[in-house]
């Protein structure tokens, strides 16, 4: 019977774990980002790009500057001199300076806070979103998104990546053409592969923004687990050790 | 030390002679068949589940702030800043979904094994209103984080009575108290949540519980113990076939409650948001009413009855239809000790029509799920190429919706007319490990 309960756990876990990842729609068809939230490197990488590239519009308003200190395994002094540009207090969260009424002025509506970002679009999303910015002079800022077209951003990044163009394919008649794939017009300081890397960095360091605990779950979890398959099979062993009287008096 | 407890015994029992009988009736001398298996331990797990819910509950509500303007902002803190808020809350979202995973388990194996029969209709009867509340509490629940699904979920449930005739309008208003969900809409919604149908629905499990203990359980072969033969090794006057509630069926149960948590804490440590299923992508945003999020849908364990209620088309100029199906659809289930005329209890025993019909009703209810969810408007694209999504969706919708009725249509016929051939039902029941 045990190994029936046995199967019955490994199918029940087998059907979870393989349902996951294949539930996650958001950013469908999109390459993976491939970011590990775990990767305390790649977090901090990520968060030095944060503050010198998006701080200036985006807030994070329920991220804590004293929190991303203990959990990306940086000190005060570290987070003070080089991640906090906003002149606030340890404590305090992550908040732009940017007026709200300006930036409607400037953007047609204010850049969004990104602290729950990679939970409400997936940092596949992020990720291609930001190597997706091509120069597009029709558009007011004059760059335009193909994973997000007509996006109102234009490329924070573009010193990084370079200055990225369309290339568009044959245009059907009386429609445009569509772009068919980007390319580099002008280098950037980052070579392509860096600035895929530089990427990554920036969508893990919002998953992490998103959901600071996720740090701390999957490492409990291991143990968590653990526990609870001791204490099941200790159960089964009392149960069975009880059920002796049942199976003799048949 | 035993001496104390067994002297606090008597002061009770001096006192009130009829509490100390109550746990026997219902743990020690509740006698259950013998030969039940693993659909036998949702009903249980229902109860833990409960107990989690109410739990977790109450600690949420330490920290949550009832108003439109600050739940969500509380909802992050609660994942941020409380100490360990955020397994709190995980283990609130995701016992919510494995409520609806055990208790459909638990219905499914009422009708399969023919529990809801003679004499135990009334179980049946305040199971499906424990079913009812249940939906009502899980609904409201959601509404509760103010995301933008929250609002959008709460505006598309709460139009439904709009498609009521004459009174549509208003009772939507009087429901929302304004003229979209708002303010006033969370405050009661969150007054309903947390104490108003808990209440009802603690009452009803204990009635259950009660109704159930006072006709006895059934089991896998639908035999009924308590007409077979007398003598077992606890006691001369009780049923052969069947053992004291506690201590075996507690052991059993307990063992799979190790066995379920282990699985729902994979869940909460891993996969808490399971894919957008258990918590939406979409209810990471902020309640915003001027923008929709892309697709509107209920959480998964709505979205057969969603699905029901978005296939049948309008007619007549109104949309009532799909209104009284969806919850047609919940009635049927409830008078089924009434559609379902067959003698023989166990799926084990009856005829091959029934055991047809019951997949067909499993079907169509997995596949109304799909069609709810959105799934089917995403597939049909990508298996066939270049047809007409609506009209697809619509026509397999509508066959999966004649399937689920077409059970209760075709089970009752079967049934009243004795069209069903069923096999010899056993003198005893029978163990199988």
């Amino acid at each position: 019977m045990i190994k029936r309960y046995l199967s019955c756990l490994a199918l029940a876990l087998g059907l979870a774990a393989a349902t996951v990842p294949a539930l996650a729609e958001e950013g469908e068809g999109l390459p993976r980002a491939g970011t590990n939230v775990a990767d305390k490197a790649s977090l901090q990488r990520g968060a030095k790009l944060f503050f010198n590239y998006c701080v200036g519009c985006h807030s994070l308003k329920y991220v804590r500057y004293s929190r991303l200190a203990a959990d990306l395994g940086l000190s005060e002094d570290e987070v003070m001199n080089n991640l906090n540009f906003t002149g606030a207090k340890f404590g305090e969260p992550v908040i732009s300076h940017m007026p709200e009424e300006s930036a409607k002025g400037w953007f047609g509506k204010a850049p969004p806070d990104l602290s729950l970002e990679a939970r409400a679009k997936g940092v596949d999303f992020i990720y291609n979103y930001l190597n997706s910015f091509y120069l597009d002079p029709s558009r007011p800022v004059g760059w335009n998104n193909t994973v997000f077209p007509n996006a109102s951003m234009p490329n924070p990044l573009w010193e990084l990546q370079g200055l990225q163009v369309a290339v568009h394919g044959e245009a059907k008649p009386g429609e445009e053409a569509a772009v068919e794939k980007l390319s580099i017009a002008q280098p950037g300081r980052m070579s392509p592969e860096e600035f895929r890397g530089a990427t990554r960095d920036l969508a893990t360091f919002l998953e992490y923004t998103a959901e600071p605990a996720a740090l701390e779950r999957q490492s409990i979890g291991v143990w968590v687990i653990l526990f609870l398959a001791g204490l099941t099979f200790l159960l089964y062993l009392l149960k069975h050790e009880y059920w002796k009287d049942v199976h003799e008096s048949h | 030390m035993a001496n104390v407890f067994s002297r606090i015994g008597d002061w009770v029992n001096e006192r009130a002679p009829n509490m100390m009988p109550a746990y026997r009736k219902h743990m020690t001398e509740y006698y259950a068949p013998k030969n039940f298996n693993l659909w036998y331990y949702f009903g249980s797990l229902a109860l833990l589940v409960l107990v989690n819910q109410i739990v977790t509950g109450i600690f949420l509500t330490m920290n949550y702030k009832t108003s439109a303007a600050e739940a969500f902002n509380s909802v992050e803190y609660i994942m941020r800043d409380v100490e360990w808020g955020w397994l709190i809350r995980y283990m609130h979202s995701t016992g919510a979904s494995l409520f609806f995973v055990v208790v459909f388990l638990h219905m499914f194996r009422g009708i399969m094994y023919g529990s809801f029969k003679k004499p135990r209709e009334l179980v049946w009867i305040l199971g499906m209103l424990i079913f009812l509340v249940l939906m009502a509490e899980a609904f409201m629940g959601y509404v509760l984080p103010w995301g933008n699904m929250s609002f959008w979920g709460a505006k598309v449930i709460i139009s439904l009575f709009g498609t009521i005739p004459v009174i549509g309008g208003t009772l939507v208003e009087w429901i929302m108290g304004d003229f979209l969900p708002a303010d006033a809409t969370l405050n009661r919604f969150f007054a309903l949540h947390v104490i108003a149908l808990p209440l009802v629905l603690l009452l009803l499990v204990v009635l259950h519980i009660f109704a159930l203990h006072e006709v006895g359980s059934n089991n896998p072969d639908g035999v009924d113990v308590k007409h077979g033969p007398k003598g077992n090794r606890w006691a001369a006057d009780k049923p052969k076939d069947a053992i004291p509630f506690h201590p075996y069926y507690t052991v059993k149960d307990l063992f799979g409650v190790g066995f379920f948590i282990t699985i729902a804490a994979f869940i909460i440590f891993f996969a808490p948001t399971f894919g957008g299923w258990f918590l939406e992508h979409d209810n990471f945003t902020p309640a915003n009413n001027l923008v929709t999020p892309s697709h509107i849908k209920p959480s998964w364990y709505f979205t057969p009855f969603y699905a029901i209620l978005r296939m049948i088309p309008s007619f007549f100029g109104t949309a009532i239809w799909g209104v009284i199906g969806m919850f047609g659809a919940i009635l049927l289930l409830a008078l089924l000790p009434w559609i379902d005329k067959g003698e023989v209890r166990s799926v084990r025993f009856r005829g091959l029509g029934f055991r047809i019909a019951l997949a067909v009703l499993v079907i169509s209810f997995l596949a109304l799920g799909l069609v709810g969810a959105g799934v089917t408007a995403e597939v049909i694209p990508e298996w066939f190429p270049g047809v007409d999504v609506t009209t697809w969706e619509n026509a397999f919708g509508r066959l999966m919706v004649l399937g689920y009725f077409g059970f209760f249509v075709f089970v009752w016929i079967y049934t009243r007319f004795g069209f069903e051939k069923t096999k010899p039902v056993p003198e005893r029941v029978t163990m199988h490990d």
